[in-house]
């Protein structure tokens, strides 16, 4: 370690030990990583995720439409009918249980016979429109409806459009706010209720750096916790990663770097675990909502956009889709870098004056 | 029981040295005049004032609640107080903070350190933070643990912990040594390994203010004591003196301990927490 005669003989003057903000980010790591569970949440938890998530929506345009039709001799000659195209199933539905299937989504319309059918559907469901779409095209082909001309279709389903693809890197900025303002909120309040934080300050150490090596060490896991989700998407799914390895380390720095910050700040005062814990839920989970990480966040009107747009989360998460799927240089996503480095300044500075040592 | 009575008369000699004006350099480690604090309506200091000198182990004894870690932690400078003067080394908080925390040990109440960490890796994190000090290797030795570097902290047991967290205080050689309770909860063969340590820091010319209230601790350990409760002094002489004076009960058989003299005075033989 100790490779140069300079880092040694200052070593030296410090009894055998390094610089305090080494041994600070080394001690943080060391708990860190004698923490199997720790462990587990960094780096499991984005693949488990985007597997469930891939199972769950696969590639929707394929997905078939689930119809309900009475089950009986009256709805005979509309199951055979549905039942002859491809991208419909067709399932047998009590009159009872109509609304509760359709609210599962077990089905997402429901056929009754007569001239003209009748359909039940919910308009506010994508997939129920859709549905009804499908089956109203199906049921008027057989009918004798004759279509003027048929188009030719163009498919697109190359890999970086499908949903897999742009939820993969939406789920890599969700781990980097959790782990890092889980692991920066909850450790400092865990380190105040034990009074190490009361007796470090009685310590010579300096108050910043101590609050900078709880940042620093939670960057040392960066590496792999982006990486694993990104190389098994980019092997299970083919999902491409079109961006530089730079690009992609610098938004994850300072994604990380920032939500450190916003953690630090969140537990600069907190006396109990329930109360971190109740803060954290409460700052994380609107973005969870919020910044697109499952569905678009151009799903929210209009007037909540501005306000959408510097949440920390949304910067992180269009910042790492356009650098890992529109292969965006630096230059193209400055503008949430810029918000990334505003969240990462502000918090730490207000955090570092307002922080409470006992 | 064991009185260094060579010790204590040289102390007692210097004792009333009174050097509030001037820097006092040479003589006082710690002084303070008139210090209050208060929480809400209830008062924890209130007008205290002493001298500690230097080279002497003085102890700040009293029951739960009197006011003592109050006291120490004004004097380390974890605590503001509402009113008072502190000089620490010569120094004051305000303006000598950084100066002074690289000379002081201070050993706190009930502070855990890092579960996972292990001892070794304990002491050089604290080491890291002071400019000079002792060695990894002459740390364990004077704490005896050495035998338990390895160790993760969480594995230590009561005795072993409360080693660890003087060697942390001792980690940067300091002048001056805070123990706030010390002993509070070991078993008497660990207790005596600590007076060990504490006796070893000694010999080395270190300064100690402690509080506690094990009397037979004060007895051993201790050069002045000074009773305190409600916030106050009520008492300030050499251990011995303090039996031997006024503050001794008449009626006992045996001859008289600290414990006698700290009954009489506080009048109390049982506290709530």
């Amino acid at each position: 370690m100790t490779s140069n005669a300079i880092t040694a003989t200052r070593n030296a003057a410090r009894g055998g030990a390094q610089h305090p903000l080494i041994e600070l980010t080394l001690a943080r790591l060391r708990e860190f990583v004698r923490e199997p569970e720790a462990l587990f949440w960094s780096f499991f938890f984005p693949i488990v995720m985007s597997v469930a998530m891939a199972i769950a929506f696969p590639s929707r345009g394929s997905q078939p439409v689930r119809v309900g039709v009475a089950p009986g001799a009256a709805s005979e000659m509309l199951r055979k009918t549905l039942s002859s195209s491809p991208g419909v199933i067709v399932r047998d539905v009590p009159a009872d249980e109509e609304l509760h299937q359709m609210r599962e989504g077990d089905v997402h319309v429901i056929v009754r016979p007569g001239n003209p059918p009748t359909y039940r559907f919910d308009p506010d469901r994508e997939e129920s429109r859709i549905a009804r779409m499908v089956v109203d095209d199906v049921l008027k082909r057989a009918a004798g409806r004759s279509d003027p001309w048929e188009a030719h279709e163009d498919a697109v389903a190359i890999p970086g459009s499908r949903y897999v693809d742009w939820l993969i890197p939406g789920i890599v900025a969700l781990g980097i706010m959790n782990n890092s303002m889980w692991s920066i909120g909850f450790m400092t309040v865990q380190m105040r209720l034990r009074k190490l934080l009361k007796r470090l300050a009685a310590s010579p150490m300096q108050k910043w750096e101590f609050l900078l090596a709880q940042v620093l060490a939670r960057l040392l896991f960066l590496g792999p916790e982006v990486a694993v989700p990104l190389i098994f998407g980019a092997l299970a799914f083919a999902m491409p990663v079109r961006g530089s390895i730079i690009a992609i380390a610098c938004v994850s720095l300072t994604g990380a770097i920032a939500f450190g910050s916003i953690g630090l700040l969140v537990g600069s005062r907190v006396r109990t675990l329930e109360a971190i814990s109740g803060l954290m839920n409460l700052i994380m989970v609107p973005m969870w909502v919020l910044s697109g990480v499952f569905f678009s966040s151009a799903n929210f009107p209009d007037v909540v956009q501005p306000f959408i747009r510097v949440l920390p989360l949304t910067a992180l998460v269009d910042a790492l889709r356009g650098v890992v799927l529109e292969g965006d240089t630096l230059g193209g996503i400055r503008l949430e870098l810029a918000t990334l480095a505003a969240w990462a300044i502000v918090p730490f500075s207000i955090g570092l004056r307002i922080f409470k040592w006992r | 029981m064991n009185h260094r009575d060579a010790t204590t008369e040289a102390v007692g000699a210097c004792a009333p040295v009174k050097t509030s004006e001037n820097r006092s350099v040479n003589t006082a480690a710690v002084q303070c005049r008139d210090l209050r604090k208060r929480y809400g309506n209830v008062v924890a200091v209130d007008g205290l004032s002493l001298d500690v000198l230097r080279g002497e182990c003085f102890g700040l004894l009293g029951p739960n609640g009197a006011g003592k870690t109050t006291t120490i932690e004004i004097l380390e400078g974890l605590l503001a107080p509402d009113s008072g003067d502190v000089e620490v080394l010569g120094l004051r908080w305000k303006h000598d903070e950084r100066q002074l925390r690289q000379r002081l040990g201070i050993q706190l109440q009930e502070s855990q350190f890092i579960d996972k960490l292990t001892v070794e890796e304990t002491l050089r994190l604290f080491r890291s933070f002071y400019e000079r000090g002792k060695t990894i290797d002459e740390l364990l030795a004077l704490v005896e643990l050495e035998s338990k570097r390895s160790s993760w902290v969480v594995k230590l047991s009561g005795g072993q912990k409360q080693r660890l967290s003087i060697a942390c205080a001792l980690v940067g050689d300091p002048d001056l040594l805070f123990l706030d309770e010390p002993s509070t909860g070991l078993d008497p063969q660990s207790r005596r390994q600590l007076w060990g340590v504490l006796q070893r820091y000694r010999a080395g010319g270190g300064t100690v203010l402690l509080t506690t209230h094990y009397m037979d601790e004060a007895e051993v350990l201790c050069d002045r004591v000074a009773i305190v409760d409600h916030g106050k002094i009520i008492a300030l002489d050499t251990p011995k003196s303090l039996v031997a004076g006024l503050g001794a009960p008449k009626v006992v058989v045996h001859e008289g301990t600290l414990e006698d003299v700290f009954m009489s005075l506080t009048g109390r033989h049982l506290r709530d927490e």
